[in-house]
């Protein structure tokens, strides 16, 4: 047993922080207050081969391993997690899927772009009336010859509008329930394919997150991913790597909120001395850095088991919630660190304290999460 | 990073595992209904080679590593926290500090007994006046010719009147502060030392906590461990071994109350359906594990940098803090989950609640964590 990380992986770490400190954080606050979505940062993850961390070579990946992956979303996040949810949603909800599920054609087509990061890729579930109960969805696919005709609606879809490649899921058998769910691979620019209102959000500003229409959009039938009716499946089967993605954007907005706080604490003087030389701050900085410590082995824990090949739904379900209460709570504590200086956008910890909320909410809200984990312990 | 346990780690959560439920268990009881000293117990675990695990072979012990040590106490702890913690204080406090300060002929006279079970250990630092401030202690040792004479009390002595010798702390020069601080061995018949009153507690019921008084106490110089004024580091020199031993211990009382509380939430039927199948008690048990699983991690962490002789400090207390705090909440709310039964001591997380106090307070209260790891990131 040992729990030290490789020196690839060190080293990537080191790397990702050099590039995450000097091209990302820059503009950050900027970006965040003209909810802006700056392609141009994607588009220097795919240099540095982020977009396809651990995807084999052999479909345009780096091919590394997902704690390696976990490792960036991580460090991205420790300075901008809009950026963080960005890769996240491009490695584990657009490309896991297909690499899962997808045909040789269709990897090589859609897989490699993505790894590449020459496409940027979105995950379509969500709809107004199907949220947690995602099978409640009413998109529905129609078959047509050699297409499906899709119509309906999706909403809140991150990375939608800049992404050329949309994994939509759509109803093509009502009466099966969720066993007639499929999935597809729909582009952008195919007609009647449209992109709705762009939310405007609490946090993760600069992060794109819109509704999407589907009005008779034939999509041919060599899009369809896995088989007709598989979609269910493998919407829950990315939700259960994705929901790790998260707790490393959790884990990452955590630990720079703290290192603001503590760098902050041993500047800020107050009765002649550093409030870091009082209990109170003291105190809260230990438990937010053991909290933290704990959140990133639940994280770490749930990539080395997927790389291991060994079932990981339960650790990637408790890394999520673990992970996501440890940022909201950890940032809430650096904002009180910050006093009256930590509510102005004049610091960063308001940002990150904004950005936590989300990683409560999606991708399995944290009150799905112990649904999924207390269904495991109660099946024991 | 490799979590998976090696074979022979494998193996020693195994065979403990057995032990405790074939032998422990059946005597929890007897413990908890007559605060018996569960010797018997103690001579079996000596004969198995579990009271000197992680001593080399040359000194009478299993000469297995520190890990192996930890999963012992670990997996002990789930069914006896009482047990847990004499094996902790025997090895960690009562044996340790002879190994590594003693010379060949301390080791050979004492470690051999202690490590073959045939010997109990103690350890004496605290006084009424020095809890977490151990450096103002003030038993006294004065040299008389080949002895020194040992004055004062010393409190919460764990193993006290049942242990063979103690690791006892005196101030050989008050004019040295730390410096001036000896550690002595003191065999249970010295003229002049005695055991004093036996604490009622709230838990731990078997473990024996007394007073120890020195009058007079004839010590041989043959006695002192490590040099004169060596005692501070002496006493130091253990804190983070025994720390993650009680994080340990405080692992097994948490993980007891998951697997009591997830047990009780599947048999105990309330409106017509087992409690376990409303949220309410559901997402407890999911908090609770999720919890459990983090805690697991850290103690498992600072135990395999230990065993790798690695520096440990910052994370050994992280996992004290964080297995302890968690075992507390755990166990409250397994009371909770069992309702009106949990409250009675007929259902064993009456005294999971009880047991899991003390381990916020002993080997260096939470507070004193906290402080620690302060420390620790402040210095960077």
């Amino acid at each position: 047993m040992n729990f030290q990380l490789t020196e690839e992986q060190e080293m990537l770490r080191k790397m990702i922080r050099d590039f995450a400190e000097n091209q990302v954080a820059p503009t950050a606050a900027e970006r965040d207050e003209e909810e802006r979505f700056d392609r141009s940062i994607f588009e220097q993850l795919a240099e540095l081969g982020l977009t396809g961390i651990p995807w084999p070579e052999q479909y345009g990946g780096a091919g590394a391993d997902y704690l390696s992956y976990v490792i960036a979303v991580e460090e991205l996040s420790r300075v901008d997690s809009s950026i963080g949810v960005t890769l996240s949603a491009q490695v584990s909800l657009a490309s896991w899927p297909l690499y899962k599920f997808g045909t040789e054609e269709q990897k090589q087509k859609f897989l490699r772009p993505l790894a590449e990061g020459k496409k940027m890729g979105a995950y379509c579930l969500t709809e107004p009336g199907s949220g947690s109960d995602s099978a409640g969805m009413r998109t529905t696919a129609v078959r047509d010859g050699d297409h499906y005709i899709l119509n309906g609606g999706k909403i809140f879809i991150t990375n939608a509008g800049e992404a050329e490649i949309y994994l939509v899921f759509a109803v093509t058998s009502p009466e099966l329930k969720h066993k007639g769910i499929s999935a597809f691979i729909v582009e952008k620019g195919m007609d009647g394919f449209t992109m709705g209102k762009k939310e405007k959000k609490l946090g993760i500003r600069s992060s794109l997150t819109l509704a999407i229409n589907f009005e008779d959009v034939r999509v041919p039938a060599e899009n369809l991913l896995g088989k007709e009716g598989e979609g269910f499946k493998i919407a829950m089967m990315t939700l259960d790597g994705g929901r790790n993605g998260i707790a490393a954007q959790a884990l990452g907005i955590a630990q720079g909120a703290y290192e603001h706080a503590r760098n902050y604490a041993k500047e800020r003087n107050q009765f002649g001395k550093p409030i870091a030389s009082l209990q109170a701050i003291q105190f809260k900085l230990a438990d937010m850095a053991t909290k933290i410590e704990a959140a990133r082995l639940l994280t770490y824990q749930a990539a080395w088991l997927e790389d291991q090949g060994l079932p990981y739904g339960k650790a990637s379900a408790m890394s999520k919630v673990f992970a996501g209460d440890t940022a909201m709570e950890v940032t809430t504590e650096a904002v009180q660190v910050f006093g009256g200086y930590g509510y102005t956008r004049e610091y960063p910890v308001e940002r990150f304290m904004r950005d936590a909320k989300i990683t409560q909410i999606y991708e399995g809200t944290n009150e799905i999460q112990r649904v999924v984990i207390s269904n495991y312990l109660l099946k024991e | 990073m490799d979590l998976r346990l090696k074979e022979e780690h494998k193996m020693m959560r195994r065979m403990v595992r057995d032990f405790a439920q074939k032998e422990i268990a059946p005597f929890v009881s007897v413990m908890e209904e007559t605060d018996q000293f569960p010797r018997p117990i103690l001579q079996k675990m000596g004969e198995m080679g579990l009271m000197g695990i992680p001593v080399a072979e040359e000194w009478g012990g299993a000469g297995a590593d520190f890990l192996s040590y930890i999963i012992a106490i670990h997996e002990i702890s789930k069914v006896s926290a009482t047990v847990g913690v004499i094996l902790s204080v025997h090895t960690s406090v009562g044996t340790n500090p002879i190994l590594y300060f003693g010379t060949e002929e301390q080791k050979r006279k004492y470690v051999t007994r202690l490590a073959a079970g045939s010997c109990l250990g103690a350890f004496a630092l605290t006084e009424p006046h020095a809890g977490s401030d151990a450096s103002s202690i003030r038993t006294s040792a004065v040299r008389q010719g080949d002895a020194y004479m040992l004055n004062g009390n010393k409190v919460f002595i764990t193993n006290g009147g049942e242990a063979d010798t103690y690791i006892a702390f005196a101030v050989t020069d008050a004019a040295k502060g730390t410096r001036g601080i000896s550690a002595f061995i003191v065999e249970k018949d010295t003229p002049g030392f005695t055991v004093g009153k036996k604490e009622k507690k709230m838990g731990l019921h078997g473990s024996y906590t007394t007073e120890l008084v020195f009058d007079n106490a004839r010590v041989p110089v043959a006695n002192l461990l490590g040099q004169e004024g060596e005692g501070f580091t002496i006493a130091m020199a253990n804190l983070d071994t025994g720390r993650i031993g009680i994080a340990a211990q405080a692992l097994g009382i948490a993980e007891a109350a998951v697997q009591y509380a997830t047990e009780y939430a599947r048999e105990r039927k309330q409106f017509g359906q087992p409690i376990g199948k409303q949220q309410a008690i559901a997402f407890k048990l999911a908090d609770m594990a999720t919890k459990a699983e983090a805690a697991k991690l850290l103690v498992y962490q600072a135990a395999s940098l230990r065993n790798q002789g690695k520096a440990c400090g910052l994370e050994a207390s992280m996992a004290k803090r964080f297995a302890t705090d968690t075992a507390m909440e755990l166990a409250t709310e397994a009371v909770q989950i069992f309702g009106g039964y949990g409250y009675t001591r007929e259902y064993p997380v009456e005294r999971l609640f009880r047991d899991a106090k003390v381990t916020q307070i002993y080997e260096g209260t939470n507070e004193i964590q906290r402080i620690v790891i302060a420390k620790h990131l402040l210095a960077d």
